[in-house]
This record gives C-alpha cells, sequence and structure tokens, in this order.
C-alpha cells in the first residue's frame, strides 16, 4: 500500500526533473490507486498533454457558443430592471468576471498546496498558467462594476469593502505574477516560494466574499447564493450560460497556457542538452 | 441618463480583454509547441 512518505520520495524525485521531458529516476512501480489517484496520474506531462490537446479545442468553442448565447439573451430576451433599468445587463458580464477572478485565485491556492505537500510536476506550472486570465478577469470585473457603478451609484468609484478588496486582488495578481516570473527565471527554488505567495494570497477570497457583510456601503449585498436568488428568474436566466461559457473559456486559456510553458521548458531542456553536447 | 452606452462600454470591455487575452495565449502556444516541433526534428 501506498503511504504518504513513499508518496512524498517519489513525487520530489520527479519534481528534480524540472527540465522537461526526462526520464524518471525512480524505480518502475504501480501508479498510487490509493491516495489522490487522479493527480498523480496527471505527473506526467506527456499523459497530461494526451488530454490537455483535445480539451482545449472543445472548452474553447464551447465556451465562446455559451457566451455568445448568454450575451445576446441578455441584451435582447431579457426585461430592463424596474429600478436599475438597462444597467442591469451588465450583470451577465460582470459576475462571471468576478466569479473567475476569485476563482482563478482559488486555482493557483490549490496549486500551491499540490506544490509545497506533493511536489506535483504540474502544480507551479498550473498556478502560473492561471495567474495571467485570473488577473485579467480581475481587472475585467473591476472595469465593468465601475462602469455600472456610474449610472446607479452616480460615482465611477467609492472605497467600498467590496471594490476594494477586489482591487487588492488584483494587485496580488500582479505582484503573483512578477514573483512567480522572477522565480522561474532564476530556477532555483522550484515554484516554492511563488507557492507560498499563492497560499498567502487566499486570505482576501473570504474576505471579498463576506465584505459586503461586514462593511455595508455602496455595493449591494449577495443577491445570488446556493438556497436561491433574490433576482426575478426572468432577468437571471441568461447568467448561468454567460459564467458556464466565460468558465470553459478560463479553463481553456489555462490549457493553452499551460501548454505554452511545457513547450518552452521543452525547448530550453533540448538545447541545454545540445549546448552540452556540442 | 441612457444607460445603454454604459452597458455597450462594460461588454466591450469584457469581450475585447477576453478575446485578447485568449488570442495571445492561442499565439503563444502555437509557436511554443512549433518551436519544440521544430527542435525534435532537428
Amino acid at each position: 500500500m501506498l503511504t504518504l512518505g513513499s508518496c512524498l520520495r517519489r513525487s520530489t524525485t520527479v519534481s528534480k526533473c524540472a527540465v522537461w521531458p526526462c526520464k524518471p529516476r525512480f524505480p518502475r512501480r504501480a501508479a498510487p490507486r490509493k491516495a489522490i489517484p487522479t493527480m498523480h496520474a496527471f505527473a506526467n506531462p506527456a499523459r497530461f498533454l494526451q488530454i490537455a490537446r483535445p480539451l482545449t479545442g472543445w472548452l474553447g468553442w464551447i465556451g465562446a457558443v455559451l457566451i455568445v448565447a448568454g450575451l445576446a439573451a441578455g441584451l435582447t430576451l431579457t426585461p430592463p430592471d424596474y429600478l436599475q433599468g438597462e444597467t442591469v445587463r451588465i450583470m451577465y458580464i460582470h459576475i462571471p468576471a468576478a466569479w473567475l477572478g476569485m476563482a482563478g485565485w482559488g486555482g493557483i491556492a490549490a496549486a500551491s498546496i499540490a506544490e509545497l505537500v506533493w511536489r506535483h510536476p504540474l502544480a507551479a506550472i498550473a498556478a502560473r498558467a492561471t495567474a495571467v486570465p485570473g488577473a485579467v478577469f480581475a481587472a475585467i470585473c473591476l472595469a465593468s462594476g465601475s462602469i455600472w457603478g456610474r449610472p446607479t451609484w452616480g460615482t465611477w468609484w467609492e472605497w467600498d469593502g467590496r471594490l476594494t478588496s477586489m482591487l487588492v486582488l488584483f494587485f496580488v495578481y500582479i505582484a503573483y505574477i512578477a514573483l512567480a516570473s522572477a522565480e522561474a527565471e532564476r530556477g532555483g527554488s522550484g515554484g516554492r516560494i511563488a507557492a507560498i505567495f499563492g497560499l498567502i494570497g487566499a486570505i482576501n477570497l473570504p474576505i471579498i466574499h463576506f465584505s459586503v457583510l461586514w462593511w455595508r456601503t455602496l455595493h449591494q449585498g449577495q443577491s445570488i447564493s446556493f438556497t436561491g436568488s433574490s433576482i426575478a428568474p426572468s432577468i437571471l436566466w441568461p447568467l448561468p450560460l454567460t459564467t458556464l461559457g466565460f468558465s470553459a473559456m478560463f479553463v481553456a486559456i489555462v490549457l493553452m497556457r499551460m501548454r505554452t510553458l511545457l513547450a518552452t521548458a521543452k525547448v530550453e531542456a533540448r538545447l541545454r542538452r545540445m549546448g552540452a553536447a556540442a | 441618463m441612457n444607460a445603454w452606452p454604459f452597458v455597450i462600454a462594460a461588454y466591450a470591455v469584457a469581450g475585447l480583454g477576453t478575446l485578447a487575452l485568449t488570442l495571445a495565449s492561442l499565439v503563444a502556444m502555437r509557436k511554443a509547441e512549433r518551436a519544440a516541433e521544430g527542435l525534435k526534428r532537428r
């Protein structure tokens, strides 16, 4: 039976192969079936790419169709809100962008745990690939929220709890991108410093979520939860379409960026080997 | 206040941002994978 100790030793050996592709130095043995089987099944970049290649296209196209359908429906088929009027239609992009800005950092935090605890070879790559799309969607959330705020609240910006914590998330993304890039260039610690930063940055996620309860200023309270919604169904129904569509597109973009990082690592490894042989 | 310019501006920001990100990621991926494939053949 595979224990956590043997799993760690095995993973540590794999993570030493920073240059990819590499030959495993550990003796061949059965794949760890008991402890986190799916995660370790993707420790091999070739196996990951086998699944990522077709998935990228499928998710990209499904996402694009859902986004276009949801936005078209939101612009033409739903009635204006009795209070906000036509500006309520900004919801169909603002909410998915906010969700993806936060979910992106959730993904970075999960990948950071996998990197720090199991030394998963793809975890650092997944985290780095998620950072830029997460930052872009956090920026879209801030910009669309600001545009929504002008006709609704009469101001482009207010140092409200939700707005400020979301802005902090955007800056944290920028800091992560800079840190992860610098760490990758130096190639020393195998992404551990960025992983620690990824975990610390996750503190901001519950702050964003509960900000509308802790500091009640301009931003409205939570209108959608697992138990129901305070938004009229006739206005709400395109929102799941755009949320699913943007989410599928987000995953497709992350997969594209992971494939870029893996291909770049492959080229660098090969050039190093050719340089050493010459 | 006419709300439509605000709606259009918000959609433009989201649409252009997503499109630019997708295209940039796609072009970078194609370039990197082509470079890796080219080096493999050498």
